[in-house]
């Protein structure tokens, strides 16, 4: 079955992907916040298999930076020095998953600092940030799609199911806040919110704002599939064996609504770890130091930045496989939902 | 400096014309006065010879608001007027000393009360109408009066008592100071003379402050500066052209300025000037950032990159030392415990990485600070003052003997406590319109993180943080940026006095709140009316060493200024002092046809 094996490549790939970003610690050289200040915006250093007599290593080495005298182009390959690359190597002390604390990470060197892409103007790796900052963003996608999806799900299951007045209300408000042009809308609410607040504090916050913005479309979605599901002949069955409202949507409407809230799920969390980063980029989500995908790009706001140094785009480039995983997973759910939903009516007949 | 433009336009032009400079000037300067006497009307400056015509473009941060330099405020209104007007001593922004202006020379009297001022004859505004000594007459009138609201008017008042004027004849007056003044002819610097026949009956009427709209009709305005006014586009450029009646030549006796046209584009943010700057569509850049003058440096097209070396620009981190009484909060009230505490502040200060900031803010275009005269001001630091390095151990040391101590946290990362166990934890304000500073108190976040202080960041809008600072008084610590606009004490006489304005720590007191405050205060007003320079910089020494002693502000860094300006461009000598690099737009010129004619 084509659709299914679709359906679990993509999802392999977002395991793989999201277990990455949450073992941060160990897969980053470094500390996120350490600054290097004496290598601020140090370009990344390249890795070489094969050293000047042509011999070729098994293990790849770099040539760290030595400063020039030039004000403008301040590092040069210090082509006289190799650096080997070494691998389960003891460093900066991190928590696994928030959790165990350790100090192995997957590769460092032995005390010279190894920037594979580069540091930013404070001297931190880019590297270790834009691993770090897929923690914050793509928790914020999550917990913003959760909080969209939950509020999607009551609010539609109760216009569907009840019908009547209150449904017309619901519907309207959810076309108005359709209509509403989110990000002005964001920047509008951010305004009205405290200015200065603790990274914790303004990440919850544009979870907050994020989610509760976003539960129009899954609540319009989810109400016509309660509409459909329940007229169908064994709810009302159920519904004449005496079943309450709260058994019907418990045992036999809500289930019915999965398929559309997981396809909405991954077509969300994308779309909110862009609103995070959008926020961020405009200096009004997570503050420095922590690091967020938002707040890495929002250094090339600076005409010299963006024009300079190159590997700050970077992270700009580390969401396209998330992205690309999760519309992927969407499709492919969607692509089962109708095999399925074909089965089904098929059974039935 | 953007960022302070809003409180201290005003105070900018002030702190020019309060300032004194050494009491060896006035000799030099009239030796220079006594060579003018040959020439009676124009004045020569030296100078590469130009050629004459041509049009140069530069750009704005803003509209000017004005062209009345009566109520200017804002920064680029005073740009422009200062190539539209002119005063009547002036003071030379590359030797930083005073010089003959529409005054061609001056006397003081024996006991430095009275000042004879010598008019240029037969000068003209650029509308061709003569200047007299009514004029000027006319001009102190406006200024010292209460209801124009002259931002120049407390310069004008010494001692209490306003400069009186008085006209000898049609060339040459006397003013008298009620007390004296140091070269009190710094006075006269900025304070631009008014065209009588033009400003007059508004005056009369009341209606002085609506003079100078920028759709005033060209016709309708005059100046006795290098260029007039000729054309405004609304929220696009404003031209100005040659007024042919200037008063100052060249070596060779032709007659000042080179260019036809000045053109002003508003260009509001500083990213899109450089934009502006490199495809070639202004002439001159100033007021650079460092990451931007290291793009156009690494370019070189057809530019020049000029780094000038250190400004007048201090930065520096100070802490809410307020005496709010019962109005503390209980929360500020806890640390202001540790504030007042000077140990506290000297470990702050011997934890913060100065040659970082130099480093990673202006990428080395910069000056580390330990008090607030910097190097760019050759004539007022004290050579006394340490330039201690950085180092967490004095830090710790310090905090020790002050009764705070050291515990980890569960990562093991330092935690200073104070002697009741509170944890030392407060945040620091910083202007979101400014990255430098920002990335400072950034800096200086990671620094104290090391001594075990958990410090936040918090960029405000600058108008807000003003307010929080000067009135509400509800912060913790904040980095801060002045100027002393001219290289004198004085320019920062109301943020070392405890009344001041700008005595940011504590700003207005009634009453100087500690001794060391009161100290400072006797020495400014002493310095003012000192007369040697001797006598003055002792004075201003031991200012910053009482400053440096109690750290009442943590100083930091100060940044180059940095400029640019077409390869073409003749005479380009930019200065530290504003402004930057159009003071002597009048010997500007462009050296070939081919940048003329490409216009």
């Amino acid at each position: 079955m084509t659709a299914r094996r679709n359906l679990f490549k993509w999802i392999a790939a977002l395991v793989a992907l999201h277990g990455v970003i949450a073992c941060a610690g160990f897969f980053a050289p470094d500390d996120p916040l350490a600054q290097d200040r004496e290598h601020p915006f140090a370009p990344p250093v390249k890795l070489h298999f094969r050293d000047a007599q042509r011999h070729l290593h098994a293990r790849p080495f770099f040539h760290p930076f030595r400063k020039s005298a030039s004000a403008l182009d301040p590092y040069v390959e210090d082509a006289a020095r190799s650096i080997p690359l070494r691998f389960f190597i003891a460093g900066a002390p991190y928590k696994l998953l928030g959790l165990v604390p350790s100090r192995v990470h997957l590769f460092g060197t032995d005390g010279e600092p190894l920037y594979l892409l580069g540091t930013d103007g404070y001297g931190r790796d880019q590297l270790t940030r834009i691993l770090y900052g897929g923690q914050i963003s793509l928790l914020a996608g999550w917990l913003g799609a959760g909080i969209a999806l939950s509020f999607g799900l009551l609010i539609g299951a109760t216009a569907g199911y009840c019908g009547g007045w209150g449904d017309e209300i619901l519907m309207r408000v959810a076309e108005l806040f359709l209509a509403l042009p989110w990000l002005y809308l964001l920047l509008a609410l951010r305004a009205f919110l405290p200015l200065s607040v603790s990274p914790l504090g303004a990440f919850l916050m544009i979870v907050a704002v994020v989610g509760t913005l976003g539960w129009a479309r899954p609540a319009r979605l989810v109400r016509g599939v309660v509409l459909s599901a329940k007229e169908r002949d064994y709810v009302r069955a159920a519904r004449g064996f005496g079943a309450s409202d709260a058994y019907l949507l418990w045992r036999h409407i809500l289930p019915e609504t999965s398929g559309v809230l997981l396809t909405q799920a991954a077509i969300l969390i994308p779309q909110y770890v862009l609103a995070e980063m959008t926020l961020s980029f405009l200096g009004l989500g997570v503050p420095e130091p922590a690091a967020s995908w938002g707040n890495l790009l929002g250094n090339l706001q600076q005409y010299d930045v963006l024009v300079s140094y190159w590997w700050m785009y970077l992270p700009a480039l580390a969401i396209v496989p998330f992205f690309l995983a999760y519309l992927g997973l969407a499709s492919a759910l969607q692509e089962c939902m109708n095999t399925v939903g074909a089965q089904h009516w098929r059974g039935q007949e | 400096m953007k960022n302070l433009k809003p409180i201290s336009a005003h105070k900018c032009v002030g702190m020019a014309l309060l300032a004194v400079l050494a009491a060896s000037v006035p000799r030099g300067v009239a030796v220079r006065a006594q060579q003018e006497k040959s020439n009676q009307e124009y004045l020569k400056i030296s100078g590469e010879i130009g050629r004459p015509g041509g049009r140069l473009v530069v750009s704005l941060r803003a509209e000017p608001k004005t062209l009345n330099p009566v109520v200017a405020a804002d920064a680029p209104s005073q740009e422009v007027i200062s190539a539209m007007q002119s005063d009547l001593v002036h003071i030379d922004r590359a030797t930083q000393l005073t010089g003959p202006a529409l005054a061609k020379s001056w006397k003081i009297s024996a006991d430095g009360l009275d000042y004879t001022l010598k008019l240029r004859h037969k000068l003209r505004f650029s509308d061709g109408q003569p200047l007299d000594a009514d004029d000027v007459l006319f001009t102190f009138r406006v200024y010292l009066d209460e209801s124009v609201h002259a931002p120049q008017r407390d310069l004008l008042i010494v001692g209490d008592k306003p400069i009186e004027a008085r006209k000898l004849d049609a060339y040459t007056l006397m003013f008298h100071f009620s007390r004296p003044y140091g070269v009190a002819e710094r006075v006269f610097d900025g304070l631009a003379i008014l065209p009588r026949h033009l400003f007059e009956k508004p005056y009369e009427e009341g209606k002085l402050g609506q003079l100078g709209a920028l759709s005033t009709p060209a016709n309708e305005w005059a100046g006795l500066g290098p260029f007039r006014l000729k054309q405004y586009v609304a929220g696009e450029r404003l031209v100005l052209e040659r007024n042919p009646y200037y008063w100052k030549t060249d070596a060779q006796g032709n007659r000042l300025p080179y260019l036809d046209e000045l053109v002003f584009l508003f260009v509001p943010s500083a990213d899109a000037q450089v934009l502006r700057f490199e495809s070639g569509e202004t002439d001159l850049i100033s007021r650079l950032g460092a990451g931007n003058f290291s793009v156009l440096a690494r370019q070189q097209r057809d530019y020049t990159m000029t780094d000038a070396g250190p400004g007048l620009e201090y930065n520096f981190l100070f802490f809410n030392l307020n005496n709010l009484g019962e109005k503390t909060p209980p929360d500020l009230a806890r640390k202001q415990k540790w504030f007042g505490e000077l140990k506290f502040r000297q470990a702050v200060s011997a934890a913060v990485d100065r040659d970082a900031i130099v480093r990673l803010v202006y990428q080395g275009r910069g000056a580390p600070l330990w008090g607030p005269v910097t190097p760019g001001n050759r004539r007022w630091a004290d050579p006394a003052i340490a330039h201690p390095a950085r180092s967490l151990d004095r830090a710790k040391q310090l905090l020790g003997e002050a009764g705070f101590h050291f515990t980890e946290d569960a990562q093991g990362e330092p935690e200073l406590k104070d002697a009741e166990g509170n944890r030392v934890e407060f945040s620091i304000l910083t202007s979101s319109s400014n990255a430098d500073r920002a990335k400072m108190a950034a800096l200086i976040q990671d620094d104290l993180k090391q001594l075990g202080m958990n410090v936040q960041v918090v960029p405000l809008e600058f108008r807000s943080l003003v307010e929080r600072i000067t009135q509400t008084k509800q912060y913790d610590a904040c980095v801060m940026g002045l100027v002393s606009f001219d290289a004198d004490p004085n320019s920062d006489m109301n943020v070392w006095s405890s009344g001041g304005n700008m005595h940011l720590w504590n700003p207005s007191q009634t009453h100087p709140g500690t001794p060391w405050e009161a100290e400072i205060d006797r020495l400014m007003v002493a310095q003012l009316t000192g007369t040697t320079a001797e006598e003055r910089r002792a004075l201003y020494n031991r200012v910053q060493e009482i400053l440096a002693a109690n750290q009442p502000m943590i100083f930091l860094a100060s940044p180059d200024i940095l400029v640019g300006a077409k390869k073409n461009i003749g005479n380009f000598r930019p200065a530290v002092l504003e402004p930057y690099v159009l003071w002597n737009v009048e010997q500007l010129y462009l050296r070939s046809d081919a940048g003329i004619a490409s216009r």
